[in-house]
């Protein structure tokens, strides 16, 4: 793979443009929409994250929350010993650590056992934090007292979204990336292709597991108390996989099209219809399962005549169908 | 294609409902009202903590104010407009509500939503803002540093080790008369309540050679607790402490009940003050001890007492309702006394203090409440401090219970 041609130059040289655009957000904005940009962006992260591993493989895991969750305990019990850069590193490091063990152990797992064990992962880890607490610390509930402000936090997610998107399309163009989608499609065939069909599952998980965790690790100073309730909160595994379903998880920019008009529906519900929330949401969850089997990214495809995709368009109809 | 299209039909329906309900919640409002707002867990984990102490109190205050016309400020009578969201029991849904509140909704006063979490959650960000905090249902040992460290903030439950230290002190008193052995079975929900009051009810009572012969932690979420409670029988403890949440509480009553558990002191945690507990367990309630207490015989929370039931069809409990009832009568007091809308000019009020409420003379934060109470002929007494004024005395020894009704 050459760094250099221009099909890597051009979207690379764009990405970077819009994003240095939207590091300048908290200067236009007051904040109330910083807020709801954080939630965004920390969403899109998420999201991406999750396709990254999940895209390709179909692996549905429910485990976003526990390194999500990981980060955040990180922060709460280093965060006023360390640096937070340091922080950073040391979260990231246990999150690494922990998506190794997880994906060593488990991704020989398939289908629904997969997403059964990744669901119960978050009970498991959470409960082992809250013994660790009661047993040893003899404290429930940690603060984090740190003087990072809102717009701080938006441009550390930024900088962490710009980063992923980058290995992301890193990824699209190699050898692990096409390996990959190769497991994707049968994973007997990519075994006899010669494929370390574990190794590079493994690998995935634990680099999308890394970007999980350091989003946890960024947002926890937002919310002063930390404890397993709130940090390992199973809903915030499944908005990122309906997230993804929706904008499509198989193209790298699939995810952000399922963020960015949830993250403002969620929103409006939130403010217009305070006491019918749940129920509306279930509704609007039934509508996109109708309309939009395929996620965003499939609707696109579908009103664009696609010429050589069309194999692909329909294997995304399908994933996306059979599990919302 | 036929069921497709009316959906869509129906999405956009949905969609342009949303859209002008929001129009017309972000819409244009002259100083002609005051605006409150609130995110309360209407929805989730936190959400029947909420429904009892803090949504019909706010909701009763508003009322009552409402009703007589408004708050009297200046010259003016301003009626009280609210604006309330669902946190769902969550930090960042807390967070984000009061940043709308702040920004969008730019309301004159936030009222706290319920629970230690989401009140620390959502106390820097009013602290920027310049909002007072009244943190109506936290319990948390750093209280004292918190106020300090945002300065409008009031931390009204205050610490775990207040109650717990209460406790200790009170039955050391009973120890010293002889009425109780120096045999304390203590156990604790693993939760941050249990764990905090737990952990200062431990020093407490080992400072007071009480021989703690029982002392474990139950897992959040359990309810069977008979081992627990069979465990304890056997080990000849005249005292008994839950530091549990509402469904342990009941779920520890029931099961001593059955197994005929009944020790001189029967103290649980959290729930017991509630009006559930008396309606679950009728005469049984008789005699158990908990955190909380309220003068009931004193005519101006008989009066509270009887305004709630009114309101709220059910009685509030006896202890952070009341003293959530208390803020929001000096929280009254604080933007007539400013006689502006200003909200500094309110918040250097609400710091004087000196209102009048059904704890007497009162400013938000003030631990002058009951810290031990008592279920004594269906009122719920307070017993300690036992210097403080009307204070009870203890029914002992605990009544026996009764067949299950």
């Amino acid at each position: 793979m050459s760094i250099l041609k221009p099909d890597f130059i051009k979207p690379v040289g764009l990405g970077a443009l819009i994003f240095a655009a939207l590091a300048f957000l908290p200067s236009l904005v007051d904040s109330y929409y910083m807020s709801l940009a954080i939630s965004v962006v920390s969403f899109a992260v998420l999201a991406t994250a999750w396709s990254m591993f999940s895209g390709p493989t179909r692996y549905i895991s429910l485990a976003t929350v526990v390194f999500f969750g990981i980060g955040a305990y990180t922060v709460a019990v280093l965060g006023e010993v360390l640096p937070f850069p340091l922080v950073l590193v040391c979260a990231g490091l246990a999150g690494t650590m922990i998506a190794l063990l997880v994906g060593f152990s488990t991704l020989r797992l398939a289908g629904v056992y997969f997403v059964i064990f990744t669901f119960g992962l978050t009970e498991l880890v959470r409960q082992v934090v809250s013994w660790y607490e009661v047993n040893v610390t003899r404290e429930m509930g940690r603060y984090v007292f740190l003087d990072i402000t809102q717009n701080d936090i938006y441009w550390q997610l930024l900088a962490l979204f710009a980063v992923l998107l980058l290995t992301g399309f890193i990824l699209g163009r190699s050898r692990l990336g096409f390996a990959l989608r190769i497991i994707g499609e049968d994973e007997t065939v990519a075994k006899h292709c010669g494929i370390d069909v574990t190794r590079v599952k493994v690998a995935l998980f634990v680099l999308s597991a890394l970007f999980m965790t350091l989003t946890g690790a960024i947002m926890a100073p937002r919310w002063t108390y930390i404890d397993p309730v709130i940090a390992f909160n199973p809903m915030l595994s499944f908005q990122v996989v309906i997230m993804a379903l929706l904008g499509g998880p198989r193209r790298l920019l699939g995810p952000l099209l399922g963020v960015i008009p949830l993250t403002l529906l969620f929103e409006v519900l939130t403010a217009s219809f305070p006491n019918h929330f749940s129920i509306l949401l279930g509704c609007v969850f039934m509508v996109i399962v109708y309309l939009l089997p395929g996620g965003v990214v499939g609707l696109y495809e579908k009103y664009r005549a696609p010429k050589k995709r069309v194999l692909a368009t329909d294997q995304n109809a399908k994933t996306g169908g059979s599990t919302a | 294609m036929h069921i497709s299209a009316k959906l869509r039909l129906a999405t956009i329906a949905a969609a342009t409902t949303a859209v002008m309900s929001t129009a017309t919640l972000f819409g244009a409002n002259a100083q002609e009202t005051y605006r409150i707002g609130y995110a309360i867990s209407k929805t989730g984990p936190a959400a029947p903590g909420a429904a009892t102490s803090t949504i019909p109190n706010y909701e009763m205050w508003v009322k009552e104010i409402n009703d007589a016309g408004g708050l009297q400020v200046g010259d003016k009578k301003l009626p009280i407009e609210v604006v309330e969201y669902d946190d769902r029991s969550s930090s960042e849904e807390a967070v984000r509500a009061i940043e709308r509140l702040i920004n969008q909704d730019k309301v004159d006063f936030i009222l706290s939503p319920w629970g230690t979490g989401l009140n620390l959650a959502v106390a820097p960000i009013l602290d920027r803002a310049g909002y007072a905090h009244l943190a109506g249902t936290a319990v948390t040992d750093k209280a004292p540093q918190l106020a300090k460290r945002w300065t409008n903030s009031y931390w009204l439950l205050g610490t775990g080790e207040q109650y717990a230290v209460e406790l200790a002190k009170f039955l050391e008193g009973l120890k010293a008369e002889g009425k109780i052995n120096d045999k304390v079975a203590m156990i604790a929900v693993a939760d941050g309540f249990g764990i905090e009051l737990s952990k200062a009810g431990r020093e407490a009572l080992e400072d007071r050679d009480f021989d703690l012969v029982y002392d474990k932690t139950y897992p959040l979420g359990s309810q069977d607790l008979a081992t627990i409670v069979n465990d304890i029988k056997a080990l000849g403890a005249d005292t008994f402490v839950a530091f549990s949440y509402p469904p342990g509480t009941l779920g520890l009553t029931e099961q001593s009940r059955v197994l005929g558990f009944n020790p001189k002191v029967f103290y649980a945690g959290v729930g017991t003050a509630f009006p559930l507990y008396k309606n679950r367990f009728g005469d049984n309630a008789e005699g158990v001890v908990s955190l909380g207490g309220a003068s009931e015989d004193a005519p101006k929370i008989a009066d509270y007492i009887k305004r709630h039931v009114e309101f709220a069809e059910r009685e509030p409990d006896r202890w952070a309702s009341i003293v959530n009832w208390a803020t929001l009568q000096s929280l009254q007091q604080a933007i007539e006394r400013a006689g502006t809308t200003d909200r500094e000019a309110i918040n250097a009020e609400l710091a004087k203090g000196g209102f009048d409420t059904i704890l007497g003379t009162y400013k938000p934060g003030d631990q002058t409440f009951w810290q031990v109470g008592q279920w004594q002929d269906g009122k719920f007494v307070g017993l300690a401090p036992t210097d403080m004024e009307g204070a009870a005395e203890l029914v002992f020894p605990k009544p026996e219970w009764k067949a299950a009704q």
